[in-house]
């Protein structure tokens, strides 16, 4: 046990090269604008509807710090509950014995193919990668993940993996995987390849593998949360079930479930409900599984519950909320912060998860935000995203050294990306590659941040000026 | 394995973790609404499915209505569904004893009951008990006929939480499957039953 935590991407450039790069595809930046844009619109709406949002958001924030401060009790609740009704419990220090043990799981009942409902909790693992390594083959079912996957591409949103492509990619992609081909680039006739492609494989698959959005300690429920009924498929069809969570994703009791169900399906898909949310409890003689198998993974979690600032990262639900409302991440993309965990939770957990801010490429991830402030005010659990961010950036300088010429190019990175028009004027002024070293970090700034680079000297970032100039461009595009 | 536990264990165990501010529940756990069922029927629509408010009387009729509609020949229900259900016409498929998988693909549609239905969310919430059979026979034909009778509604979450019992396997539906996958756009229909049709009764 023990090898390099997947959570980031082996060979991914620190942030600044990599959202440079990013900066340079206007396509992408068009595709992130208009699904941002839109999502932006849908959440605020059904956000006010509730008169009790509020409440809500600091009762979730409240049930998950208890969850936290008691996670040791909680933990042994569920497993009691788990195995009471029939299923067994596994736990994971880390990545590869989560892998490990799901791979024998699998190969004890036989097959070399597995079905697969979108998990963040396995892709911060490299599950699928794990299994194809030993001759699995995991079939990706949500439709986002499903295009990601055959278009041997990375995930860039916690929600919708493939929110960096439109429609025409889609097809294009499909018409090149798949022996039915996708009859146009309509989004609804997308859906019916996908379901075409898939059906079998769900008819047919013995073993599936989920992640889960909440697990009740009391009663041993799972709880997954979805909209295209893969989730459904995967969760019923076959005969062995094998579940991977965070050991963070608890709740205490039941009740809380009434918090969280609300929380969640506004936050994420703007919606006052998911389509499908599936909830069991072990197993249930003569209907689903009839072997379920729940993994706890630890990888990174109880280092970051050390951290007094950094673990309300713990609190998070996987909403993507902050992605979608996150400045940085509508111009530089998901897959510039080179972990599954993009956007400003990336920036704070995937770090944390990593655990050593020695790694250039993690340790760059907290300066890749404006500290605007707007994920803070969208976060459905009230995460203090810019406070870990700044927490996290001095855990960088120190494991660093002030004066190395690195920490100094991070502080000129941060300057940079406080600002959305300095870092496109910065874009603009041409190849800031140049100006930039070999390990990715800035060296100099061209154009606007000369004058800084050269005196080594950071003028105050003005928060509050590009808060208004953020919240005016936003209403004005939404 | 047990190490790994263990290890897990002391690892929280050695973290210094003060307790969190209490949980306070000050938020809606109950909410009214004027006309509840109106409410149901706006907010489930929402989600494109179809819905018809009906009386007690009417439901054989509608049922074999929207069968008949959608040319539905072949039609599942659990094996406890109320026999007044079974309009003839249709050739009905208890599902006792347990139907087959290749069975149900190939069938037009399924009626069922539910357990408690959110009107404020639109939400439908099967729990396998009384006329809804096993969670399979909702999720594999494309279409899927649900009755819900008045006194199974509530307005909001957590009302139809304190209703439903964990120790069931659950399932929450909220209009037809759907993605909102390609441009986070939705669009209606992928895996599960393309069609979803309500009939609310009273
Ligand atoms: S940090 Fe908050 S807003 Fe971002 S994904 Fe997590 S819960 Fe959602």
């Amino acid at each position: 046990m023990g090898g390099r935590n997947p959570v980031t991407w082996l060979g991914s450039p620190a942030f600044p090269k990599a959202a440079h790069e990013a900066l340079a595809n206007t396509q992408l930046r068009r595709n992130l604008r208009k699904a941002t844009t839109t999502i932006r619109a849908k959440r605020a709406e059904v956000v006010s509807e509730m008169a009790d949002w509020e409440r809500l958001r600091r009762a979730g924030e409240a049930i998950k710090d208890d969850v936290l401060a008691n996670l040791d009790t909680y933990l042994v609740r569920l497993e009691e509950a788990v195995t009471a009704r029939g299923g067994v419990v596994h736990w994971a220090r880390d990545a590869e014995e989560a892998n490990q043990i799901v791979l024998d799981l699998i190969r004890a009942e036989g097959t070399d193919e597995v079905v697969k409902v979108k998990s963040m909790a396995t892709a911060e693992i490299g599950l699928n990668e794990a299994l194809q390594a030993s001759g699995v083959n995991a079939i990706e079912t949500d439709l986002a993940e499903l295009i990601v996957q055959l278009g041997e591409d990375r995930p860039s949103h916690i929600l919708v993996p493939a929110i960096h492509r439109n429609r025409a990619e889609i097809r294009e992609i499909f018409s090149r995987r798949m022996t039915e081909k996708p009859a146009s680039d309509e989004p609804k006739d997308l859906a019916e390849a996908a379901r075409k492609y898939l059906r079998r494989k769900f008819l047919s698959a013995k073993v599936a593998i989920s992640g889960a959005n909440f697990a009740v300690a009391d009663t041993g429920s799972i709880v997954v949360v979805e909209s295209e009924g893969n989730g459904r498929m995967c969760l019923t069809l076959p005969e062995t079930l094998i579940t991977v969570m965070g050991i963070e994703k608890l709740v205490p009791t039941w009740q809380d479930l009434e918090v969280f169900l609300q929380l969640l399906p506004r936050s994420s898909t703007a919606e006052r409900m998911n389509p499908y949310t599936s909830v069991w409890m072990g197993v249930t003689p003569g209907d689903g599984p009839q072997k379920f198998h729940l993994v706890l993974l630890d990888n990174g979690r109880t280092a970051t519950l050390a951290d007094k600032v950094g673990r309300q990262a713990l609190r998070c639900i996987r909403c993507s909320a902050c992605l979608n409302v996150c400045p940085v991440y509508e111009r530089t993309g998901g897959h510039s912060y080179g972990s599954v965990y993009p956007g400003p939770i990336g920036a704070i957990l995937a770090p944390q998860l990593v655990g050593d801010m020695h790694d250039k490429q993690a340790a760059s991830l907290p300066y890749a935000s404006s500290l605007c402030g707007a994920c803070f005010e969208v976060c459905p659990v009230r995460i203090n995203i810019p406070e870990v961010l700044t927490h996290l950036r001095a855990e960088a300088v120190e494991a660093k050294g002030k004066r190395t010429p690195e920490a100094l190019a991070m502080a000129a990175a941060a300057w940079v990306f406080a600002d959305p028009k300095r870092y496109e004027a910065t874009q603009k002024a041409g190849s800031l590659s140049r100006f930039l070293a070999r390990d990715g970090w800035i060296k100099r700034i061209p154009g606007p941040g000369a004058k800084w680079t050269d005196s080594r000297n950071a003028p105050a970032v003005p928060k509050e000026s590009f808060r208004t100039w953020w919240r005016r461009n936003r209403v004005e595009r939404s | 394995m047990s190490s790994a536990r263990e290890e897990i264990l002391s690892r929280i165990r050695a973290v210094d973790r003060p307790a969190g501010a209490p949980v306070v529940r000050d938020y809606e756990r109950e909410r009214s609404a004027s006309d509840v069922l109106a409410l149901l029927d706006e907010r489930v629509a929402d989600y494109k499915a179809i819905v018809h408010r009906v009386s007690e009387a009417e439901v054989p009729d509608r049922i074999a209505e929207c069968l008949a509609r959608r040319s539905a020949k072949t039609v599942v229900v659990p094996a406890d569904a109320p026999d007044s259900w079974r309009v003839s016409g249709v050739e009905w498929k208890s599902d006792d004893p347990p139907l087959a998988l290749s069975e149900l693909d190939s069938v037009d549609g399924v009626v069922t009951g539910c357990a408690v239905a959110i009107a404020e969310t639109g939400t439908i919430v099967l729990d396998s008990g009384a006329a809804q059979g096993r969670r399979i026979i909702t999720l594999v034909p494309d279409y899927h006929l649900c009755v819900v009778r008045a006194d199974q509604v509530v307005v909001s979450v957590p009302e139809a939480l304190a209703r439903l019992e964990a120790t069931r396997p659950l399932t929450f539906i909220s209009g037809p499957s759907a993605t909102s996958d390609i441009e986070l756009d939705r669009v209606e229909g992928v895996h599960g039953p393309r069609t979803l049709e309500v009939l609310i009764v009273g």
